[in-house]
């Protein structure tokens, strides 16, 4: 089953006609993901690459197409409004790209969001991937800019802040012959619509995921509550990472969310939280893959 | 970004933020003429304040052997006597390192008769997404320790950002101080005012330690902010011009101003190997696996997901200026983004720069085999690395071995 989306899952793209918009929509569509629709104010009724019907609005696009998931790479001033605006529409998923919204925007979003149907994934993330049956994973759905052809199908959820820790991990468990069920980021800015803790209850309760890479960072305490959970109640072997035992406090180490802060969120006090769980530490992160397979 | 004392009492003071009065200079002359005019007003004390982006400048000490960048005077000539003693001068705090901080202006203000120090902070609460505002009856003290000690002493309230500050929150606040009478209303105005400039400049940390309850001149009970600091949301800077000029570039490490010119994300540490990744998350962990490898980072350095020749050149650059530099790693996952592309653009950054330290390179992903070939081909002197591990392994011991 996978978590999040399948391979049928209709996707639409928000803001498909700008350069980096443009670029991972034609990489999604090369990978055999249904991308049904963009949507970019003032140019509905053209259409992306000749296949791809472009709408002024989320709602029409919908409406049209079907369409429950969306991508956005709308520039961060007007990022906020996309999302909205994909939860007005009604959307099962939205997973936001962007990186650099202010963080009182997505105060307001996530206030907003509270009541309504919509899941939203990031922002300042790479996205969410459930691999294929095909040749280097091909016909499974990418939602994002995380790499197609480093995954394969299978049966590891990967769950992280970072981009390209998670395609670390994920490469690592593909070279091992070992495939994934889905692959989250949730994004590393202070604020954001799903956390660890989220995703790691929907690989617990899907049966195609049997064992899960959790990958944190400083910053938050997202990741002692999400190991607090996995202590009493998760059913299935979860291996982890965090980056940043080496960073400075106070210092922001790239993510908008990585700062130990008030002598808060340091990957000291995530790790002691991850051995209380039984969550099978990754000593480096050359390891992510291996300490995950020596627990299944 | 931060900015200086003096500014947030500006800022402050435009949404309402009572502050002992006082002014900014940067020479002596003036800080006397502004004390003579503080005192002249009624103060009997006046405070003397090094504007420097630290905490603990009170028990600092200058590279001239004065000791203290806060000082208390009775006099307008004892204020241009420190003020002299001050201003040019390097102040060492324990937030500063070793280097210290130039000081080229000094609040003077009138330090009131304090009866109590009271805390005030508004900041973002991760784990609900809201913000939060934070308030101790234990003023002047280091938080972190209330917070750890004696938790009890905090009193939170919650904003929901769709509303906003009720003024009964900030009447609770204000009772939850211990404050009785009219300084309720002072605290609850106060509050109110460091609420919406965190709200309306896009903060993400605006902290008063310590609020005090004073005697005005004519002895009556007045609440002030006696210490500010504030810091801002860097995503949010964009739309706040006015705060953008409140830069203070030489309170920022230049190689970090050099290397944020060319949108690479670039911390300086105190280690001898730096590194060189694509994506934050990454770029942690590579300092990681160097320290768990017995080497200490040089650097915390991100150069992006889609990384250009140019920019790359420019990342060895910046990294070989850092004299403490010893060995280089360069550790990147090309998902989308061609690794014979990356393979091209070390090899015409170390021609460039005439490297002589030991580097090690670790390329992953699209095209890695291509990307393999040019560096060895190259003709340089580069160690490659298969995995993380391998080649943190291999820079330590490069580094170890050159020593």
């Amino acid at each position: 089953m996978a978590i999040l989306i399948t391979p049928q899952t209709k996707v639409l793209v928000q803001g498909i006609t700008g350069s980096f918009g443009a670029r991972h929509a034609q990489l999604s569509l090369a990978y055999g993901t249904q991308i049904v629709a963009g949507v970019t104010p003032g140019k509905g009724g053209q259409s992306f690459e000749n296949k791809v019907p472009i709408f002024d609005t989320v709602s029409q696009a919908v409406k049209q197409t079907g369409a429950t998931a969306s991508a956005i790479f709308v520039p961060p001033p007007f990022a906020a409004d996309a999302i909205l605006e994909g939860i007005d529409a009604g959307l099962d998923l939205v997973v936001c790209i962007t990186e650099g919204i202010p963080v009182r925007d997505m105060v307001k979003v996530k206030r907003a969001m509270e009541g309504k149907k919509t899941r939203l994934i990031g922002p300042n993330c790479p996205g969410v991937v459930t691999p294929g049956e095909g040749k280097d994973s091909h016909g499974g759905c990418r939602i994002g800019i995380s790499p197609g052809y480093i995954h394969k199908k299978g049966n590891i959820g990967v769950v992280s802040r970072s981009g390209t820790l998670t395609y670390e991990a994920v490469w690592q468990l593909t070279c091992r012959g070992v495939g994934q069920s889905t692959c989250v980021g949730i994004g590393g800015d202070p604020v954001n619509g799903t956390s660890h803790l989220d995703v790691i209850k929907m690989f617990n309760d899907d049966p195609e995921t049997h064992g899960i890479i959790m990958i944190g960072e400083i910053g938050g305490s997202a990741e002692e509550e999400a190991a607090d959970w996995i202590r009493q109640h998760c059913k299935k072997p979860v291996a982890g990472f965090i980056a940043g035992t080496t960073a400075p406090p106070g210092r922001r180490m790239g993510h908008a969310g990585a700062i130990v802060s008030g002598g808060k969120g340091t990957a000291a006090a995530k790790i002691a939280a991850f051995k209380e769980a039984g969550i099978g530490i990754a000593v480096t992160p050359s390891e992510m893959a291996d300490t995950l397979l020596k627990m299944m | 970004m931060n900015i200086h004392e003096y500014q947030a009492r500006q800022l402050l003071s435009q949404f309402g933020v009572a502050f002992p009065p006082g002014d900014v200079c940067d020479k002596a002359e003036t800080a006397r003429a502004i004390a003579t005019k503080l005192f002249a007003e009624g103060a009997k004390m006046v405070v003397v304040k090094s504007q420097v982006h630290s905490g603990g400048r009170g028990k600092g000490t200058f590279k001239n052997g004065f000791k203290g960048g806060v000082k208390l005077c009775k006099t307008a000539d004892e204020v241009f006597e420190m003020a002299s003693a001050m201003l040019g001068n390097v102040l060492v705090t324990k937030q500063t390192g070793a280097e210290g901080r130039l000081v080229s202006k000094l609040l003077v203000a009138h330090a009131p008769d304090i009866q109590k120090e009271l805390y005030l902070a508004v900041l973002l609460d991760r784990a609900n997404s809201r913000p939060l505002i934070m308030v101790s009856t234990e003023g002047g003290m280091d938080i972190e320790e209330v917070a750890e000690k004696t938790p009890e002493k905090i009193v939170k309230e919650y904003i929901d950002p769709a509303v906003g500050l009720y003024a009964y929150q900030a009447r609770k606040l204000a009772t939850g101080l211990g404050l009785t009478g009219d300084l309720i209303r002072q605290a609850a105005k106060l509050i109110s005012g460091i609420f919406k400039t965190w709200w309306e400049c896009d903060a993400s940390l605006v902290e008063i330690n310590p609020l005090c309850i004073c005697k005005d001149n004519s002895g009556k009970p007045v609440l002030y902010a006696v210490d500010a600091k504030i810091g801002f949301d860097d995503n949010a800077l964009y739309r706040h011009a006015n705060i953008q000029a409140m830069r203070d570039l030489g309170e920022e490490a230049p190689l970090e101003i050099e290397a944020s010119k060319f949108s690479l994300n670039y911390i300086k540490l105190d280690g001898n190997i730096a590194c060189l990744v694509n994506g934050a998350g990454l770029a942690m962990a590579t300092m990681d696996i160097i320290q768990h490898f017995g080497g200490m980072p040089a650097n915390f350095l991100d150069v992006g997901g889609g990384a250009s020749k140019e920019q790359v050149t420019a990342a060895f650059k910046i990294i070989l200026q850092d004299p403490n530099v010893k060995g280089i790693l360069v550790n990147i996952f090309g998902g989308i983004m061609d690794c014979n592309v990356i393979a091209t653009g070390i090899v015409a950054a170390v021609k460039e720069t005439g490297l002589k330290l030991p580097l090690v390179v670790r390329l992953e992903g699209n095209n890695v085999q291509a990307g393999k070939k040019t560096l060895s081909e190259s003709g340089l002197e580069l160690i490659t690395g298969d995995t993380m591990a391998d080649a943190a392994k291999k820079v330590v011991g490069a580094v170890k071995a050159a020593r």
